[in-house]
């Protein structure tokens, strides 16, 4: 067993042995206690009795999170070989690595609610746990990795700062950190921008084919439409979701149209600032583009997790390696203290 | 990734004169190798200068169902507490 | 066209370069490893080594392009050479391959940079002197992470030892080319500002036996002796497609012509 369950072997056995989990309260009273922590804006912890319903909920979506960091690495990763200047390669391989990083936190939190990593990725190579479809899209210029860290990291900010609010604990302090570290990768992508855009035509013909290929995406990381969203009500409840993705995607586009106009890319006509509202309009997005995406249409969501595959089974001899050498190594211990 | 390795809880001593926090968990096969994860993964931006990592098979936790049980007791002894005792004004700080 | 690093002109410059250009390699080296690597752990820790390493070529170059005096930047340096320009050893070149191979080539070379960065500590070159102290601290992590995963790797199943030991037994022929000694580096370093690298190979040696040997490995033998690319620019092919990668934008969108990165 590798989750944060914290009992000791000997409680773990004791409970097996008696066949009842202490938990075993009137259900009702728990729930309503536990409603009532959320309500008054408190944490749930680990080992705080939780609803069936929110700790799955909590698995599906930190894990989903936790994929999309390590997938994520994989699109502006291809590039760290190509950077244009030392300073460019060593921003890139440090957000790469953060994002490994967030992978890593975002696992580490979910593994607290008792699914290990182990399950959670064996989830992601066998398609059964989704991650963020934007990473279906491939990087084929080096605007590109600029453009995610501006509008991808952007939107998984918006996305994410509500949730250093959330109501398990474990979750909100990993977000606490991943945003924190997280408003770095945007500032880069979109400077690197700015800095592309001062450049020649060719240059600012590339950033101008990212935006365009882009920014459509990046609004469909904020999911479906509230009138189309399965577990808004609940998650709301529950404050895992504080906002509703329409008004976060709101949010996103308010911020990132006058960005855009500064960087001086030409921005999608549909796009107006309402008077009336003080917010832009944008129409309606191609959602059938976006189901086809998140169903595995995009153009590169085989080699993803292909890669991911690869990864793994060449490394198996390290990691079976390690294990073993760490066997020995605790059978001379113990032999040497005999 | 780390087929049945096992989790090991990390504690990040800020600087000097602080006490270490805990940070998160890494996965490895030894306390050795969990030192070095830990280092890699928490302390990429200067966040510490002392590490502590401890197997999360080797904690036994408390429980929150006990927690009335466990930390209720201390919450009436109010005596305890300094503001429980009414000092005239005229006495000044203490 | 002759190599412009002829040993008569500027060996001050030559041999910083040569430094910088070991560390750049196999930076960018190490960069491949990225999402690539056998846990997420190692994955991290492989951008690290890539980080140190591009961070100390980028400090390298500066100098060099100090150095050199003709207006260079260190990206100029890094990204507008041709192979023959490049100092570096063969070494740091060779493709990764598998994880035994890579973390061989990070101990041979690890403890390799160490003895010369620890050696260059003391160099009449203020400059450099301040960039290797630095460095020095980030190696001294590479020479333990490599030995520990040497160890580990040797100690841990046959299939590891098999795939460490081929990791020695194909680099093993690069290992000569680290400790020649040039004429016009032994001059530098009677200057006091280079560290001739044939002193550095006895405590190399010691070193390097010590950990194969706790790692069940043998010592391969080394008689392989060509001349290398500090002499005359001359690489193994491998040089050639990195380059490739490493430099395609700024080749494709010249500075000169008005790129702005």
């Amino acid at each position: 067993m590798y989750t944060t369950d914290l009992r000791t072997a000997e409680e773990k056995a004791e409970e097996a042995r008696k066949g009842v989990p202490r938990s075993a309260l009137d259900t009702d009273a728990l729930e309503a206690e536990f409603q009532a922590r959320i309500d008054a804006d408190a944490y749930i912890e680990p080992k705080d009795y939780m609803p069936d319903g929110y700790r799955k909920t909590l698995v599906r979506q930190m894990s989903q999170h936790a994929h999309s960091e390590i997938v994520g690495m994989l699109p502006e990763g291809c590039w760290v070989g190509r950077a244009p200047t030392l300073k460019r390669k060593m921003i890139l391989i440090a957000k790469v690595q953060d994002e490994a990083g967030h992978g890593l936190y975002l696992y580490s939190a979910a593994e607290t609610l008792g699914t290990s990593r182990e399950e959670l990725v064996r989830q992601l190579l066998a398609g059964e746990a989704k991650y963020s479809t934007i990473f279906n899209y491939p990087t084929t210029n080096w605007s590109d990795v600029c453009t995610i860290g501006w509008l991808v990291d952007g939107a998984a900010i918006t996305n994410q700062i509500p949730l250093c609010r959330c109501s398990y604990g474990p979750y909100a302090r990993a977000m606490v950190k991943v945003c924190k570290e997280e408003s770095f990768h945007q500032r880069q992508g979109y400077e690197a921008l700015l800095q592309m855009m001062k450049g020649t035509e060719a240059q600012k013909r590339m950033v101008q084919d990212s935006f365009d290929r882009w920014f459509w995406p990046s609004l469909m990381m904020f999911g479906p439409p509230d009138s189309n969203s399965a577990h808004s009500s609940q998650n709301m409840k529950w404050k895992i979701k504080r906002f509703s993705n329409d008004e976060l995607r709101q949010r996103f586009v308010d911020a990132t149209i006058p960005q855009a106009e500064f960087l001086g890319v030409k921005v999608p006509d549909v796009i107006v600032k309402n008077a009336e509202t003080d917010h832009y309009d944008f129409g309606e997005l191609d959602w059938d583009e976006f189901m086809a995406v998140v169903k595995g249409g995009g153009i590169c969501a085989s080699n993803r997790i292909d890669a991911r595959k690869k990864a793994l089974e060449d490394g198996t001899w390290v990691r079976d390696a390690a294990s073993a050498y760490a066997e020995k190594q605790q059978v001379a211990t113990v032999a040497a203290a005999e | 990734m780390a087929d049945d390795w096992d989790l090991y809880e990390v504690f990040i001593r800020s600087k000097r004169g602080s006490s270490h926090k805990h940070v998160g968990s890494v996965h490895a096969v030894d306390s050795r190798l969990a030192l070095e994860s830990a280092r890699d993964l928490y302390t990429r931006r200067s966040e510490g200068e002392s590490l502590w990592v401890v197997a999360a098979k080797d904690i036994l936790a408390s429980d929150p169902l006990e927690g009335d049980a466990l930390f209720g007791p201390a919450a009436d002894k109010i005596y305890r507490h300094p503001t429980f005792y009414e000092i005239p004004d005229e006495v000044g700080k203490m | 066209m002759g190599c412009i690093y002829q040993t008569e002109e500027n060996p001050h410059f030559q041999y910083v370069l040569g430094l910088a250009d070991d560390a750049l390699i196999l930076g960018q080296r190490w960069g491949e490893w990225l999402s690539k690597g056998p846990t997420l752990e190692l994955d991290i820790a492989a951008s690290n080594l890539a980080l140190d390493l591009i961070g100390q070529a980028n400090l390298l170059l500066e100098h060099a392009a100090e150095l050199e005096g003709k207006g260079h930047t260190a990206d100029d340096l890094a990204y507008l050479r041709d192979a023959h320009d490049f100092r570096n050893h063969w070494l740091v070149e060779q493709p990764n391959d598998d994880w035994g191979v890579t973390t061989a080539r990070m101990l041979v070379f690890s403890l390799y940079q160490y003895c010369r960065y620890e050696a260059l500590v003391k160099s009449s070159d203020a400059h450099l002197a301040d960039i290797v102290a630095k460095a020095l601290k980030e190696v001294s992590y590479h020479r333990r992470f490599a030995a520990e995963w040497t160890i580990r790797l040797g100690q841990g199943t046959e299939e590891s030892n098999q795939r460490i030991q081929r990791g020695f037994d194909m680099l093993w022929r690069f290992v000569p080319e680290l400790f020649e000694t040039v004429c016009w580096e032994q001059t530098l370093a009677d200057d006091g500002i280079a560290v001739a690298s044939g002193t550095l190979q006895d405590a190399w040696e010691a070193e390097v036996t010590l950990i194969l040997t706790q790692a069940n490995l043998s010592v391969p033998k080394g008689d392989a002796h060509q001349f290398g690319s500090r002499h005359d620019g001359h690489h193994t092919e491998h040089l050639g497609t990195l380059l490739c990668e490493l430099q395609f934008l700024q080749r494709s969108y010249p500075t000169a012509s008005g790129a702005v990165w």
